[in-house]
């Protein structure tokens, strides 16, 4: 290959390597951006149960409430991994009109000997009812953090507004305790100890 | 181009430098020759490796509970020899292929960045380094539990498992960016270093698909070294991407996952299809069938293959719209498959066949992947994937998929090409016993483990129900077989490397016909450096 012609295709390469380049940084990109696409998508849709923040009380009147419409509400409690809490709610399911407030109690107990600060995740089932549920007051708002044997029941306020399509006529609400301290997770061997073969 | 020159006895061409000797010839090397040996011995040790893998984990199912090894230890050998499999033979074993194939095919004096490719295969030692240390490191004691994730690394159980996982994701950061520079080279080889003459319209089938295989590796790789990157970072550095304690939600890792683990089966799979352009039409001595339409559905799968990766995630609880859009997205990729399928038995109709080794993997590839496709359609369609998700009827289907689809394809482009790269003919009657031996362990391992899926049996559990004996006693049987096949594979290359009878220029009758590029101009084996001057194409 001539002098002239070899220049000529090591200039052309470094041109479309440029765009390769630009290509994958741009993908690398694209990953990051993900994350708060992705969160977007979740609270625009409700996509994947989590329930949007604080709603303030005062913004409902009387004419929001339905009355010829009774929607059950049911709790759920779960700990995550090896929490060391005892977490339930105290009552285990209420009936709403949608539009009306109502307070439910969540009971929590820390039983080991440390103190724990730990955030609760709620979910909802079935998720087409997540942008319908809203709190005015709720302990999933901030992390919870308990003594050794410290123990308390906590608020939920919560309504359902009328706008909340028919045929959804029960509302499961979940929470699920986790530790905030993701440390300790990795001490934790999932296997019990007769099962070690090698 | 090379600096050190040295005349070499090994060249009888008395014109062209010889090699350089020693150890710098392979550490150095620049010479897409080299280069492509190194990817094909690597991938070779890597099958051996991660087959290894597979003969303890089909040793450990031969009978319900535990005999072997312990369940961390068995999933940890179940997500190694995924990532072996894939990013270790699959990958560099095709990168081999387009290294020696393609400057060749389009008449290139070398690769367009020969020191970049250098660099692209000295990685993947590194990471096969770390990959293995990853499996190992648990014998440490205080390295916390082993990689017991499966090859997809879903959090919340990839942030909590120990050590090896962080030794995992460097090793996927190793073997993203040899991958992204092989992809980068071998794009921009075929876009500026074809000879005059050699329009995109007129190269081979192979470089077609390799040409949509490394845009495919550009786009996705970036992607999952970001996912593994903010995994990373979850588990050291306090950040939450997928924490739901910290406002992050481990479904989108499972997102950022397969929107590169779902075009990866067409990476895969793509070089393979390329094989089997180049050895149907050369076996059945005519030319391709419809060159120009199988170009565009590569161009069709490429596209719908980015875009239908929630098809793995139907049980996450999407909405129906999603479901339903990711549905008809996967069925349709069906249509550009079907149709590639179709071109090659359009192919093969009214010419004059023969049944050489590398034509015995081509058919049966046509037959087991269409097989695997039809289950593929099966596990689109929603409803009935809740009920085989996580299933071994999954196993199977994707086994079906990649052994054929990609491995068989590899094992047809090294008896077509080992003439040409040693310069000696292999034996063909080992090479036909292997076909046989190959295919029917195969089936006799993967084709059960249908059975067994659909009956219930969920995938990288240790133990199972008696009631799935017999099926997977058939299987493990199978699989020791399909093992030990691959040592007569080493032995014939090995052997056919020492010596064998002389490969001519041009080792196959048909060699010519159909959309060949220049590489049967070349003698066998061809020069250590070609094309120096670049060859006319008319």
């Amino acid at each position: 290959m001539s002098e002239q012609q070899q220049q000529g295709v090591t200039k052309k390469n470094t041109r479309t390597v440029r765009w390769m380049l630009l290509l994958v940084v741009g993908m690398f990109g694209f990953g990051f951006a993900m994350v708060p696409l992705y969160n977007l998508l979740c609270s625009v849709t409700g996509l994947n149960g989590s329930t949007t923040g604080r709603i303030s009380e005062s913004s409902f009147t009387k004419s929001d409430v339905d009355y010829s419409r009774t929607i059950t509400v049911t709790f759920d409690s779960t700990i995550n991994a090896d929490l060391p809490w005892e977490f339930r709610p105290l009552i285990k399911k209420v009936t709403v009109h949608p539009g009306e407030f109502r307070t439910v109690k969540y009971y929590v107990k820390n039983k080991s000997d440390k103190t724990i600060k730990a955030q609760a995740i709620p979910g909802i089932t079935p998720w087409q009812a997540t942008s319908h549920f809203h709190k005015a007051e709720c302990f999933c708002f901030t992390q919870q953090t308990l003594k050794p044997g410290e123990e308390k029941e906590m608020p939920l306020r919560f309504v359902v507004t009328k706008d909340l399509p028919q045929g959804y006529n029960t509302i499961t609400l979940s929470y699920t305790f986790m530790d905030t301290d993701r440390s300790k997770l990795k001490t934790v061997s999932h296997v019990p100890s007769t099962h070690k073969t090698l | 181009m090379s600096a050190v020159i040295h005349e070499s006895d090994l060249n009888s061409e008395a014109h062209h430098h010889g090699p350089p000797t020693g150890f710098k010839r392979w550490l150095y090397s620049t010479n897409h020759k080299d280069i492509g040996t190194m990817y094909l011995i690597f991938a070779l040790v890597m099958l051996f490796l991660g087959g290894a893998m597979a003969m303890l984990i089909r040793a450990e199912l031969y009978m319900p509970g535990l005999q072997i090894v312990n369940p961390d230890l068995y999933n940890n050998l179940v997500t190694d020899h995924a990532l072996i499999m894939v990013f270790g033979l699959v990958m560099p074993a095709a990168a081999g292929m387009a290294n020696w194939m393609i400057p060749m095919m389009i008449g290139a004096p070398d690769m367009a960045l020969p020191r970049m490719n250098n660099m692209s295969f000295w990685l993947l030692p590194a990471a096969a380094i770390l990959l293995v240390s990853s499996l190992l490191v648990q014998f440490i004691p205080g390295t916390g539990t082993p990689v017991n994730t499966g090859w997809t690394l879903y959090p919340p159980l990839s942030v909590q498992v120990g050590l090896g996982m962080d030794l995992l994701i460097f090793s996927v950061h190793l073997l993203g960016i040899s991958s992204i520079m092989a992809s980068i080279n071998i794009v921009t080889t075929i876009l500026n270093m074809r000879a005059p003459g050699m329009t995109m319209m007129k190269m081979p089938l192979f470089v077609w698909a390799w040409f949509f295989t490394g845009l495919l590796l550009i786009i996705i790789m970036p992607v999952l070294a970001g996912g593994v990157t903010m995994l990373l970072f979850d588990r050291h550095f306090g950040t939450s991407f997928f924490d739901a304690a910290g406002g992050g939600d481990p479904v989108l890792f499972q997102h950022l996952f397969w929107f590169f683990g779902h075009p990866e089966v067409y990476v895969l799979l793509l070089p393979s299809i390329g094989v089997l352009g180049m050895v149907i039409p050369t076996f059945s001595r005519k030319p391709l069938f419809g060159y120009k339409p199988l170009v565009y559905f590569m161009g069709f799968l490429f596209a719908l293959g980015l875009i239908v990766w929630a098809h793995h995630q139907y049980t996450i609880g999407m909405s129906l719209g999603a479901t339903t859009y990711f549905m008809i997205g996967t069925i349709l990729i069906s249509i550009p498959v079907g149709l590639m399928i179709f071109n090659f038995i359009f192919t093969m109709w009214r010419g004059s066949m023969t049944f050489e080794t590398p034509m015995l993997f081509a058919i049966a590839i046509i037959l087991m992947f269409s097989f695997a496709g039809v289950t593929g359609v099966m596990l689109a369609v929603v409803p009935a994937d809740l009920q085989y998700h996580d299933t071994y009827f999954v196993v199977a289907h994707f086994h079906y998929a990649l052994i054929p689809g990609a491995v068989f394809g590899l094992y047809a482009g090294v008896f077509y090409w080992l003439p040409k790269w040693t310069g000696h003919m292999y034996d063909e009657k080992l090479g036909k016993i292997f076909f046989w031996w190959t295919t029917l362990s195969f089936n006799l391992t993967f084709f059960p483990q249908h059975f067994s899926g659909l009956a219930g049996m969920p995938r990288r559990i240790i133990d199972y129900n008696i009631q799935y004996i017999e099926f997977n006693q058939i299987s493990s049987i199978g699989a020791f077989l399909f093992g030990l096949s691959h040592l007569l594979f080493l032995y014939i290359i090995i052997k056919t490397v020492k010596g064998g009878e002389k490969a001519p220029a041009k080792p196959w009758d048909g060699a010519q016909i159909g959309t060949p590029g220049l590489e049967w101009t070349l003698p066998s084996p061809p020069p250590f450096h070609s094309f120096t001057t670049p060859p006319e194409v008319k």
